[in-house]
């Protein structure tokens, strides 16, 4: 048995009900197929992907729908074999419930892989960088929810000298048990992703950060990892929000990330254990990211369940397969209930970053009538970044961003400790969020007005010059003219000269 | 404000209302054992404040158009009305208690906006405000009379006494013991002798002692104030620092000079020490917010109690010295603040010195 991680307080936190018994001890169940897949070009931080196929096209499972373009972008497979019904609009996995870039794809029911390139038998004997390509050709983006396409961070070998690569089992968020599922029930191919990670980003270390709410999966990645010396389980102390990135580094290695950093300024690199297992599918069989683990759990689900779900079936579904709903939900949210999200209805579809969906009720939500501050700093204490949330709120509330922006706005991380807390219900991070969208949206509008008055200004300047050129080339011809004229007089005076000397 | 839900879509904190009925469980020992011995005029006080505190509360309300029921349920007007009960001597006739509800909920808390919107303790801004204008009847205390015991006032009494002409100063006054303190001092009498007359330290502690209701005894406030840290109402900052800073003062120039300085421990167990570190300058409205800020405040709060104490003409000093120090409440938040993750003392970026894991630029291009 391998020492224990010395490990690191961190400030603030909160203790939320884990609600986690209620599907901690249901094995991973495959969702059977659904009728229709709806599956969307942007799952992912970045540039949307740009569509492959048409209406009509047949494709094979495991098949790229659609590519990625740009830098920071992620491509789409076929999660099963079928006809494509549609590329279209359809509703977004998103609050807002606009409706984004879809691909539906009708299921034939043979579930036919498409033959690939053959996957290498061993993927320690490629070069890191090829290991970082086939990690962005398989669609894996970080799964814990934040969706960042993954193989951008196994490149940051490129700009700066990793040491550590800490693997987020932390699982903080109530009622999800999606990924203790998987470190308990597939620790060896999670393990194995791990390794092959730790391997592109050429680190010697690796921490897993597993809280002490899963002494199971605890147990499970430490047995799997008992043959790699490199590897070491941290068993972290159950609060929120210890799976924040910065926050569980951390805990981990001491070291805090400076403001407006990366981890990798520190040298530590985070993924998701979801994310190693899909790296894992990727590298060992070739298999591109086409389904995930979710649970499915809340007061008002009548048989909550993990599921492993085909990108892009509708929630609906899975609802209906853990029987339906025992009351009506409150509210219907996506990933967790601190930092998940509200959905806008049952059809929108899994995506790659959704590791849960919750069906709470009005009891689990305690969502009550907002009263006026007391002052009385349990947000204060409860916030793991050192702000004050109830000051921030007050700038907000009197119009004041930048004064908010002074008190350390940009520096919270929507973790929802302090609404969590708060006496009086006050909805702080509905506050924090509302201005750094309005921040977000004022910068671009002034990005846009100073983008426009450039233009304005080099069209003015082009303008000019072409005018000026233009001017410049009558001169000269002009010039030229004259000078040709003058030319001429001369050589006729000349020769008249010469003929009357001549003659 | 608009856009869509945001998390968290769970509430862990228990809420404002049951925030303040802890607080009342709280003060609930001390107030018992107040009323137990100072019998029915206590008891009278004591509800005609609380009373007189929800009716200002409720037409404060209707005037600003607020929603009455939702915000009396709060009973943050209930507690304003009883901790200003347990600082009034306890035979004070009603319209002490009355006036004192209405200084306290008017100009302590409704003029500044409500709830959470005062700068000054209410409860105190009244105290202060009835000491001004009522010297007489403020300092008037009883020596206990535990109910019923022969001495002690029945009912019927006892509303004459709280209704009534009032009572019969001469005839049941008697000091507290930083009054008793005040007095030998100014006809300068050593204090040895003087104090051994009226201040015994487990009298003090347990409680038989004249007073205001919160001011007697120690050792249930003490309890109810243990209790508030327990649940995490309160932090250990505020009281912590007010009673070291006293403890200290009190500690240095007692040893200096005995004959004109009582020590720490009458200061601690007598007047409204320790109903002021736990209930009052902790009250969580008008006192910082940050850990640090909360030290500053309280050792700032225990100082001006010994200097008022020592030095000034009032026998006691809570009520001055925690309102002095709510004045400053604002100035110590804008100035004190926690350190935010990943930034230096003065909000700068954490910069590693020596140490840099970024590759060197040139390097990759
Ligand atoms: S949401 Fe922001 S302010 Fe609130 S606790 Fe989290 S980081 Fe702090
Ligand atoms: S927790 Fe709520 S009531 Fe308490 S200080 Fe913060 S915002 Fe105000």
């Amino acid at each position: 048995m391998k020492p224990l991680r010395k490990l690191f307080k961190i400030r603030g936190g909160v203790h939320p009900d884990d609600h986690k018994g209620r599907t901690a001890q249901s094995s991973i169940e495959d969702m059977p197929m659904p009728a229709l897949l709806h599956i969307p070009l942007q799952q992912h931080i970045g540039s949307p992907a740009s569509p492959m196929v048409k209406r009509g096209d047949r494709v094979l499972k495991g098949q790229l729908l659609a590519h990625s373009q740009g830098m920071i972008s992620a491509p789409v497979h076929a999660p099963t074999s079928g006809r494509i019904v549609g590329v279209g609009n359809y509703p977004a996995h998103h609050p807002s419930g606009l409706s984004v870039h879809t691909i539906t794809l009708q299921p034939d029911g043979a579930d036919r892989w498409i033959e690939g390139e053959a996957p290498p038998t061993d993927p320690f004997a490629l070069e890191p960088e090829e290991i970082a390509t086939r990690v962005a050709a398989a669609g894996i983006v970080g799964m814990g929810g934040a969706t960042f396409p993954s193989a951008v961070k196994l490149n940051l070998r490129s700009r700066y000298c990793l040491e550590t690569l800490v693997i987020n089992g932390a699982e903080c968020e109530p009622y999800l048990t999606c990924d203790d599922r998987l470190m308990r029930e597939e620790s060896a191919a999670v393990i194995d992703g791990i390794r092959i990670m730790a391997y592109a980003l050429g680190v010697k270390r690796v921490i897993i950060g597993i809280e002490n709410n899963k002494p199971e999966a605890q147990a499970a990645m430490q047995a799997a990892a008992e043959a790699f010396p490199e590897i070491e389980i941290a068993r972290l102390p159950a609060r929120y929000p210890m799976g924040s990135e910065k926050h569980l580094v951390q805990t981990v290695t001491g070291v805090e990330t400076p403001a407006r950093g990366l981890t990798a300024d520190i040298g530590v690199v985070v993924h998701n254990v979801a994310t190693a297992y899909a790296v894992h599918d990727a590298l060992r069989f070739g298999r591109p990211l086409i389904s995930r683990v979710v649970t499915i759990s809340g007061g008002a689900i009548r048989l909550p369940k993990n599921l492993r779900v085909l990108i892009g079936t509708p929630i609906e579904e899975l609802i209906t397969h853990c029987g339906g709903y025992s009351e009506t939900p409150e509210r219907l949210i996506s990933g967790g209930p601190m930092m998940g999200q509200p959905l806008p209805g049952t059809r929108v579809p899994i995506i790659k970053g959704s590791n849960g969906v919750l069906a709470l009720t009005v009891r689990e939500t305690k969502a009550e009538e907002a009263m006026p501050c007391i002052r009385c700093a349990s947000c204060v204490k409860a916030c793991p970044c050192g702000l004050v949330p109830l000051e921030m709120a007050n700038y907000i509330r009197s119009g004041d961003l930048e004064g908010a922006v002074a008190y350390g706005l940009m520096d919270c991380i929507s973790c929802g400790s302090c609404a969590f807390v708060c006496p009086s219900n006050i909805r702080l991070v509905q506050f924090f969020n509302y201005a750094k969208g309005e921040l977000t949206a004022r910068q671009r509008a002034e990005h846009t007005q100073n983008e426009t008055r450039r233009l304005a200004e080099a069209r003015t300047i082009r303008l000019e010059r072409q005018k000026q050129a233009k001017r410049e080339a009558m001169a000269r011809r002009k010039q030229a003219q004259e000078a040709a004229k003058q030319a001429k007089q001369a050589a006729e005076a000349r020769a008249q000269q010469a003929a009357r000397t001549g003659s | 404000m608009s856009g869509p839900v945001s998390g968290p879509h769970a509430h862990g904190a228990i809420s404002l209302r049951q925030t303040m009925l802890l607080v009342m469980l709280a003060l609930l020992p001390a107030t018992l054992f107040g009323l137990s011995i100072y019998g029915w005029p206590a008891f009278n006080l004591l509800t005609v404040t609380i009373v007189a505190s929800l009716l200002a509360e409720a037409v404060c309300l209707v005037i600003a158009g607020k929603p009455v029921g939702i915000y009396l349920k709060d009973g943050s007007a209930i507690l304003t009305g009883w901790l200003l009960a347990m600082t009034l001597p306890p035979w004070a006739p009603w319209w002490i208690g009355v006036c004192g509800a209405l200084i306290a909920i008017v100009l302590g808390k409704q003029v500044f906006g409500g709830i959470g919107q005062n700068l000054f303790n209410p409860a105190m801004v009244a105290r202060v405000a009835l000491l001004i204008a009522f010297p007489l009847e403020m300092t008037t205390f009883v020596a206990p009379k535990p109910l019923f015991t022969e001495s002690a006032p029945d009912f019927v009494q006892s509303l004459a006494i709280t209704f009534g002409g009032g009572m019969h100063i001469d005839a049941v006054s008697s000091a507290t013991t930083l009054g008793f303190v005040k007095t030998e001092l100014g006809r300068h009498n050593p204090l040895d002798g003087a104090l051994s007359q009226v201040f015994d330290l487990l009298n003090g502690f347990t409680g038989f002692m004249p007073g205001s209701m919160g001011e007697t005894s120690a050792m249930l406030v003490l309890l109810g104030g243990l209790f508030l840290l327990y649940r995490r109402i309160i932090s250990w900052h505020i009281p912590v620092a007010m009673i070291a800073s006293i403890t200290l003062l009190a500690g240095v120039f007692h040893t200096l000079s005995p004959e004109h300085f009582t020590g720490p421990l009458v200061h601690l167990l007598s007047g409204a020490t320790l109903l002021g570190a736990f209930f009052i300058a902790t009250d969580l409205v008008t006192s910082p917010v940050t850990a640090r800020g909360q030290i500053i405040f309280g050792a700032g709060c225990g100082v001006l109690v010994y200097v008022i104490r020592s030095w000034a003409n009032y026998p006691e000093g809570v009520a001055f010295a925690v309102m002095l120090m709510n004045a400053l409440t604002p100035l110590i938040d804008h100035y004190v603040r926690p350190r935010v993750y990943g930034r230096d003392r003065k909000g700068q970026p954490l910069v590693y010195k020596g140490e840099s894991w970024e590759r060197d630029s040139e390097a990759s291009r």
